[in-house]
């Protein structure tokens, strides 16, 4: 067989480690591809992975592979096992495979998040797999006294050609049982051209699971004597218990125990920018979660409801305009000489955009379900970052994180509320008080209204074109929320935001209000916004230059300064990716080429994030109430030099198109005396199915960059894509989110 | 108070409260979690199963409205995967999460057993009401396509729709 060494590039910028959660928004900083896997777990650098760990198999061939993610649909269970069945080389129907529990000394990082899964595994996972090849072959050679380089290995065999030897995987088995797991830089992978699973579509791992009812999700767990819990909190945010009509709910059908949760303490003067994960609230726990749930409903609790309750959507919008009128609070970047820029612009373009807080809304909502035993605490989760998760339970329960054992089980999607594990925490403190086993499960307005919100933002744009239609100078204005020079979580914006270093004059300056409202990373966080707001002004800007869209931004692209060959490339944007994606979109989408009828017109956006390329066309028709009805959609994707499952792979992007299109168009949080004004679905709309494009075209840019992750890149760009394309059908420029609050609406 | 349930051909008694929904009743007490909750007032769908043949939500139908009924869910389309709508969701790689899948099968199946060759548009308005956040609308569609052919090219292997309960009924 072939082998190579693995020559593939990686840029240095594809190791930048993206920290979500962080209190001051996205943290950046550059690391080994190891060293990410082992930093976003915090603690020392994580040991290289052992193949005994993630390999079993049964003396029969049977081959176990243990699936190391949180899996919320984003298709990890499938993709991370596939890596390791290749490089073992067994056919991909020997497999079976397995969740693991959350043991990161076996199975090194576990979470789900940044679309990390793939340029995090996609070498060390290989590995893993190769290291089990090797330990069968080394099993095999020296049962059969021949050189380990005289054999080789298909379809779960190891074979030696000249004396005719075979030997299937489980004959070896437990040999290999007592063999080390080999140095994983020694050994060679597959040449690419080898690949029979890489590759190669596969279907879900958990698809018949799924299609019999399998109770295989996090709602789905049952444990022996279990109760089950609704838990009411403070519908404003650091709200405290006072009293509660507790006598009275106990004697309701059903109810087993009702009792007040104390949350962690928070500082008396105001709302911390990182909240903790445990509120104060009233649990009440009964033999069916509907019983329980029904007498929340009798619940009277007296809240004292601290200083949350000023805050308010109408006075968020008012804030942000007087700011903006007084000026900057900070300067975030400032290239060149804008002001001068601007003097010398022969038009200048000035706009101000807004986008709301928005909803995660999975459909499973958040739950989990724990027991504590033995002094340990025992818990069903399917947190997106367990092991955060599981240090916020010790921490807030008083224990040793080793006492805090998480089995990780299925989730009815994350898009990244299942960052946060308030949910895990409560079920735990619930179910220590309670002294049985405990399933919490959130109703959907508790999960729409105590959500880690995408943050809202304002930006107030400025830019400058030259004779030729070329951007010289552009300025933003960001009000965001915060306290001095923090951000509340996943409201920051980059200072090497595009198009920094595009334009030579670029300022980027912000302001910050408070909130009184926990906000966090929502898929492809600060980008689901960004991309909107830049791309809506950039098209703009083409329009006041007189210039084709895509031809405008090819331009912009061809603007930025060279960078000297063999130096690092700058942090941002990669000219020529980005390039590439945008022209294989015109192409694919007949740019410019089509004659459409009136009222039916094409948009274009781009965006750079999670490391992957990604642009997109959309084409609309807009008919009379502005009705808006997306055609079809064009995406094309740079993400690497391999996509690891395409069956996988095109339909993530596509759902990205869609949700991109529910935030767009329908989605929007607000505050009246800090509380959540938005309950249910009916109020934070999604897109169904008569509604959705009948086609989005993916097509993949195969590049020479190592692979990476496109859970969330594929979703920025369609906002101003569709945007863009409702302008150019109807000549209405929206510039705040969502649209139906300018009286558009789905066709 | 007790009621009679038939749920996937069987008969059980469930002791409960008149104006318990059915979901729980299904999800809590008869141990059928393969139905689920998501909103809890009808607009997402996730909890649809079949009353009577007809695809209903199980989140807003009460214990004293199913009567003598049967019950059909997704356990009940077939254990081993071989109706032809999960045939079709299992060749298709219809699933993200996963999580509303159970309910669009139900919406898919009923629709099948009235309308067994749908158009794009039967299906959209037949399948409107379900939510999927994940987005898989596309290949839901196609998937409802593909159980109409499965459904035509194999007539009375298996048959659309609420099979178990309306042969006990029979």
């Amino acid at each position: 067989m072939k082998r190579r060494e693995e020559k593939t590039r990686f840029e240095r910028r594809s190791f930048l480690k993206i920290s979500l959660l962080a209190g001051g928004g996205v943290m950046l900083g550059l690391t080994t591809e190891h060293q990410a896997v082992a930093q976003g777990r915090g603690g020392p650098p994580a040991p290289p992975p052992d193949a005994h760990n993630f390999i079993k198999v049964a003396p029969d061939g049977t081959v176990t592979i243990m699936a190391k993610n949180p899996e919320v649909g984003q298709g990890v269970k499938t993709m991370l096992p596939m890596l390791i069945a290749e490089e073992l080389d067994v056919d991909w129907k020997q497999c079976k495979i397995a969740q693991a529990d959350y043991d990161e000394s076996k199975f090194t990082g576990q979470s789900a998040g940044g679309s990390t899964a793939t340029p995090n595994n996609f070498m060390p996972m290989r590995q893993v797999g190769a290291a089990g090849r090797a330990l069968f072959v080394t099993a095999a050679a020296k049962t059969w006294n021949v050189p380990e380089t005289e054999c080789t290995t298909g379809s779960g065999r190891v074979m030696h050609k000249a004396s005719g030897k075979s030997a299937g995987y489980g004959e070896l088995t437990a040999k290999v049982a007592s063999l080390p797991s080999p140095d994983l830089g020694t050994l060679k992978l597959k040449d690419p051209s080898e690949y029979k699973i890489i590759g190669h579509s596969q279907t879900q791992i958990d698809l018949k699971d799924i299609v019999t009812g399998k109770p295989i999700f996090g709602i789905d767990v049952k444990l022996p004597g279990m109760l089950h819990a609704s838990f009411e909190r403070c519908p404003v945010l650091g709200g405290r218990v006072v009293s509660a009509n507790l006598d009275e709910i106990k004697k309701l059908p059903g109810v087993k125990q009702a009792f007040v949760v104390k949350g962690a303490d928070f500082p008396a003067t105001g709302i911390p920018l990182r909240y903790p994960d445990l509120v104060d609230g009233v649990a009440i726990l009964a033999d069916t979660w509907w019983q329980a749930n029904q007498a929340r409903k009798q619940l009277k609790v007296q809240w004292d409801e601290g200083t949350a309750a000023a805050a308010s959507s109408t006075a968020f919008a008012q804030n942000a305009d007087e700011m903006n009128k007084k000026g900057p609070q900070r300067t975030l970047r400032n290239d060149g000489d804008v002001d001068a820029a601007f003097k010398g612009a022969v038009k200048v373009v000035e706009a101000a955009y807004s986008y709301p807080f928005i909803s995660h809304a999975p459909l499973e909502p958040q739950g989990a379900t724990a027991h504590f035993h033995d002094g340990k605490m025992e818990i069903w989760t399917n947190s997106q970052q367990p092991g955060p998760g599981r240090r916020g339970v010790a921490q807030t329960l008083g224990l040793q994180a080793d006492d805090v054992v998480l089995h990780m089980v299925r989730g009815g999607g994350g898009f990244g509320r299942r960052l946060t594990n308030d949910y895990m925490v409560e079920a735990a403190a619930i179910a220590k008080q309670a002294g049985v086993p405990v399933k919490l499960l959130w109703s959907r307005e508790d999960d729409m209204e105590h959500d880690y919100y995408r943050p809202g933002g304002f930006q107030y744009l400025k830019a400058g074109l030259d004779a030729n239609g070329k951007i010289v100078a552009w300025q933003n204005h960001f009000v965001s929320y915060g306290e001095g020079e923090q951000f509340v979580a996943s409201a920051a914006m980059g200072a090497t935001e595009f198009p920094q270093r595009f334009v030579p004059n670029y300022a980027l300056k912000s302001s910050v209000q408070p909130l009184g409202l926990r906000t966090g990373a929502l898929r492809a966080p600060s980008s689901n916004a960004i991309a909107f707001v830049t791309h809506s002004f950039i098209d703009e800007l083409a329009h006041a230059a007189g210039k084709d869209a895509v031809e405008f931004r090819m331009d912009l692209l061809n603007q930025a300064p060279a960078v000297a060959a063999g130096a690092a490339l700058p942090p941002g944007v990669n000219a020529e990716r980005m390039k590439g994606v945008l022209q294989l979109v015109a192409e694919k989408s007949g740019w410019g080429k089509k004659t459409l009828p009136k009222g039916t017109a094409m948009g274009v956006g781009f965006h750079f994030s999670h490391q992957g390329y990604f642009a997109e066309v959309a084409e609309v028709t807009v008919t009379g109430g502005n009705k808006v009805k997306v055609n079809k959609v064009w995406v094309a994707a740079d993400v690497g030099s391999q996509i690891v499952n395409p069956s996988g792979a095109d339909n993530i992007c596509q759902g990205g198109i869609i949700d991109g299109m529910s935030e767009l168009m329908n989605q929007k949080i607000t505050v009246e005396k800090g509380r959540v004004v938005q309950t249910n679905y009916h109020q934070h709309g999604m897109m169904r199915m008569a509604q959705a494009p009948p086609e989005i075209e993916v097509h993949y840019l195969k590049t020479t960059y190592g692979p990476t992750g496109l859970g969330e890149p594929a979703l920025p760009p369609i906002l101003p894509a569709v945007a863009n394309a409702i302008f150019n059908a109807s000549g209405k420029r929206v510039r705040s989110l969502p649209f139906s609050d300018s009286g558009f609406s789905w066709a | 108070m007790a009621f009679k349930l038939n749920v996937n051909g069987h008969t059980s008694t469930v002791d409960a409260p008149a104006d318990m929904p059915l979901l729980w009743a299904l999800r809590d007490i008869l141990d059928l979690r393969g139905t689920k909750y998501g909103c809890g007032i009808g607009q997402c769908r996730a909890c649809t199963v079949h009353l009577g043949g007809q695809a209903v939500q199980a989140c807003l139908t009460p214990l004293s409205m199913v009567k003598d009924q049967p019950i059909t869910t997704i356990e009940g389309l077939s254990a081993d995967g071989t109706h032809p709508v999960q045939v079709a969701w299992q060749e298709i790689d219809v699933a993200q999460c996963g999580y509303c899948q159970a309910g669009q099968m139900m919406s898919a199946a009923a629709l099948l057993a009235k309308n067994p060759k749908p158009t794009d548009k039967d299906i959209d308005t037949a399948m409107n009401g379900n939510l999927c956040r994940c987005g898989t609308y596309l290949r839901i569609r196609a998937a409802v396509h593909k159980a109409a052919t499965l459904a035509s090219a194999a007539p009375g292997t298996k048959s659309m729709g609420a099979a178990p309960a309306m042969r006990n009924q029979e």
